[in-house]
């Protein structure tokens, strides 16, 4: 029987020679994950599964991203929870804030934990990140991650697919977010909900890793249990850039069969706005109207690479935040961070009046580091924008992309970067900031 | 198993963010959670929430975050059923890995008013609404979550068949 590159994946990692929609299955797992939020929940879950050692102790990753660098007492003891245990169960891939740390979607394919062809779970609904890979990788809670460290197996119901076909170049400012958005308003929030969405077509190869990192990422905020992208020259030489482990390479079968096709020419969509309070509630830019704003946060797992950075710090160029608007760029990891020192593009953001974060999911989740209070409006590159997400009940969050969210901050409005046209970069931007 | 109560209605999409909201993710403590369940979309509810009561919603509820302390929320503020149009499929797994009794079926969630009284038998599905008289039979689990369910949860599961 037929099957799509999900399918193919899975049944592999079951032993079994095909799988197909709808059937439950036990799948090896190649790397389990979790953070501080959701690692303590699954670390009181895992002795009621009779171990007291973890499956292997080179497959499971634990990542304090979230309130980490600690934000309260609590969260410090969240996160001292999680280290006591990678301690004890002497976990190789655990990373300590400052000691190559990061935001664990940004981070494990930084690492070369993740290849092509795996099989993952994450008590962190991003995890589906890795589907730019080639991986089969899906978010769970904490109860599935304790059964994961536990047996190195989980259970899954295959999943059917949509077929998501790109064709076109995409247009100068449109990035893998606008695309990711605007499919999101095409299908809605659960438009994909229990299936993979399998992307396809030549549109792909115009698409930068970075670019399918944030697409796969965002995932889930179509419902999607996956999405995935074939493996090709780009995504192996990322992986050979990378230290992964050797790919193993799987392609959707030619008569597989899709619940339905959505086809996208990139070369229509302009730079997409997801309005609150839900993701699907997109507009093309030249139809947001006025919407004045008080922030604006460039980073998180969805867009806080080296590429979303250069990009932002482009626009930024020779301009400055606009008054009242507070920026706050928050690279995804260390080396991103490292990188962006070492480009200038740090001091860029300093002088054009951001603040420059450690590596933290902070903000993202209305943990901290950027908490809204009532009636304030943000443009951010996150992947939420429902009530309260960021904040006050009462404050909206707007979903961009890097090059939305860097022309926003300048203008103090939502804003595209062709709207900076009409506001020339100052050469003499250094001065003015020391009055 | 039977449960009976009054229940209370939300609309769809109801995400996890505002089932617990990330600001009380600092402590995975279910009754220290409970206090805040619903809090950004029903302020009022944690207060007004009795043991035994049912929750109704549209679709896609619990969708966005994988955070097993929305179920663990709703679980320990007493709800003995979350009846919904569909539900985002990470909180349909947390759910029945730590034993939070849920169930799918459309027709309910649209004709189910909130304080109506609600009786759901599990064994058949059917979802009796006492107050209307109305009865709806809703989407049955396959074997392995029934097996999974009567375990009591994932954990219990997987251990009698270790």
């Amino acid at each position: 029987m037929a099957m799509t590159m999900t399918q193919k994946i899975l049944a592999a990692h079951a032993g079994l020679p095909e799988v197909h929609a709808g059937e439950l299955i036990m799948a090896k797992l190649d790397l389990v994950l979790g953070n501080d939020i959701t690692t303590p929940v699954a670390i009181g879950e895992f002795p009621k599964f009779g171990r007291t050692k973890v499956f292997d102790k080179s497959k499971i990753a634990l990542v304090p991203d979230h309130f980490a660098p600690n934000k309260d007492i609590k969260a410090a003891q969240q996160c001292a929870c999680m280290r006591s245990f990678a301690r004890a169960q002497r976990i190789e891939n655990y990373f300590e804030v400052g000691h190559d740390c990061g935001i664990e979607h940004a981070l494990l394919p930084e690492k070369g934990l993740v290849t092509a062809g795996d099989c993952i779970i994450g008590a962190d609904s991003h995890t589906c990140t890795y589907g730019a890979l080639g991986a089969f990788s899906t978010g769970v809670g904490s109860t599935d991650m304790a059964a994961g460290m536990a047996a190195g197996e989980t259970w899954f119901k295959v999943p059917s697919a949509i077929r998501v076909e790109l064709t076109g170049k995409p247009g100068k400012w449109v990035s893998g977010k606008d695309i990711i958005l605007h499919l999101i308003g095409l299908i809605g929030v659960d438009g994909a909900r229990y299936q993979s969405l399998e992307f396809a077509g030549p549109g792909i190869r115009r698409l930068t890793m970075a670019d399918r990192f944030t697409i796969a990422n965002m995932a889930i905020e179509a419902g999607a249990k996956n999405g995935i992208f074939p493996v090709d020259q780009p995504c192996l030489d990322y992986l050979k850039a990378h230290g992964a482990k050797e790919p193993r390479i799987y392609a959707a079968d030619r008569d597989a069969v899709y619940e339905r096709t959505v086809r996208i020419d990139l070369s229509t969509l302009k730079p997409t706005v997801a309005f609150p309070h839900l993701p699907e509630n997109t507009r093309p830019i030249d139809r947001v109207g006025r919407v004045a704003i008080d922030q604006v946060v460039i980073g998180s797992c969805t867009n806080g690479r080296i590429e979303d950075l250069r990009i932002a710090a482009k626009v930024m160029k020779g301009r400055k935040a606009a008054p009242g608007v507070r920026c706050i760029v928050i690279p995804a990891t260390q080396r991103i961070y490292l990188q962006a020192m070492e480009e200038g593009l740090l001091r860029q953001f300093v002088e054009a009046g951001c603040v420059v974060s450690t590596p933290t999911c902070g903000p993202c989740l209305g943990g901290y580091m950027g908490i809204l209070a009532k009636g304030e409006r943000c443009v951010a590159t996150t992947n939420r924008n429902f009530v309260g997400r960021m904040g006050h009940v009462e404050s909206e969050i707007y979903l961009a992309s890097p090059a939305v969210a860097a022309a926003s901050a300048v203008v103090g409005r939502l804003a595209g970067p062709d709207a900076l046209a009409r506001r020339p970069a100052r050469r003499a931007a250094r001065k003015s900031s020391h009055k | 198993m039977k449960v009976s109560g009054k229940t209370h209605k939300y609309g769809d999409n109801v995400d996890t963010d505002v089932i617990i909201p990330a600001r009380y993710l600092n402590t995975p403590d279910a009754q220290e959670l409970a206090k805040h369940c619903m809090e950004d979309i029903d302020a009022g509810f944690a207060a007004r929430v009795r043991p035994g009561e049912i929750m109704v919603a549209g679709r896609n509820f619990g969708c966005g975050s994988s955070r097993e302390h929305a179920p663990l929320a709703i679980k320990a503020c007493g709800v003995a059923c979350v009846i919904a149009a569909t539900f985002a499929r990470i909180f349909y797994r947390n759910a029945l890995n730590i034993g939070l009794p849920i169930l799918e079926c459309p027709e309910a969630a649209a004709a189910i008013k909130a304080g109506d009284t609600v009786s759901v038998d599990f064994d058949t599905g059917v979802i009796t609404d006492e107050t209307t008289g109305q009865t709806f039979r809703g989407e049955p689990f396959p074997p392995f979550m029934q097996e999974l369910i009567a375990a009591g949860g994932l954990a219990a599961y997987r251990r009698a068949r270790a």
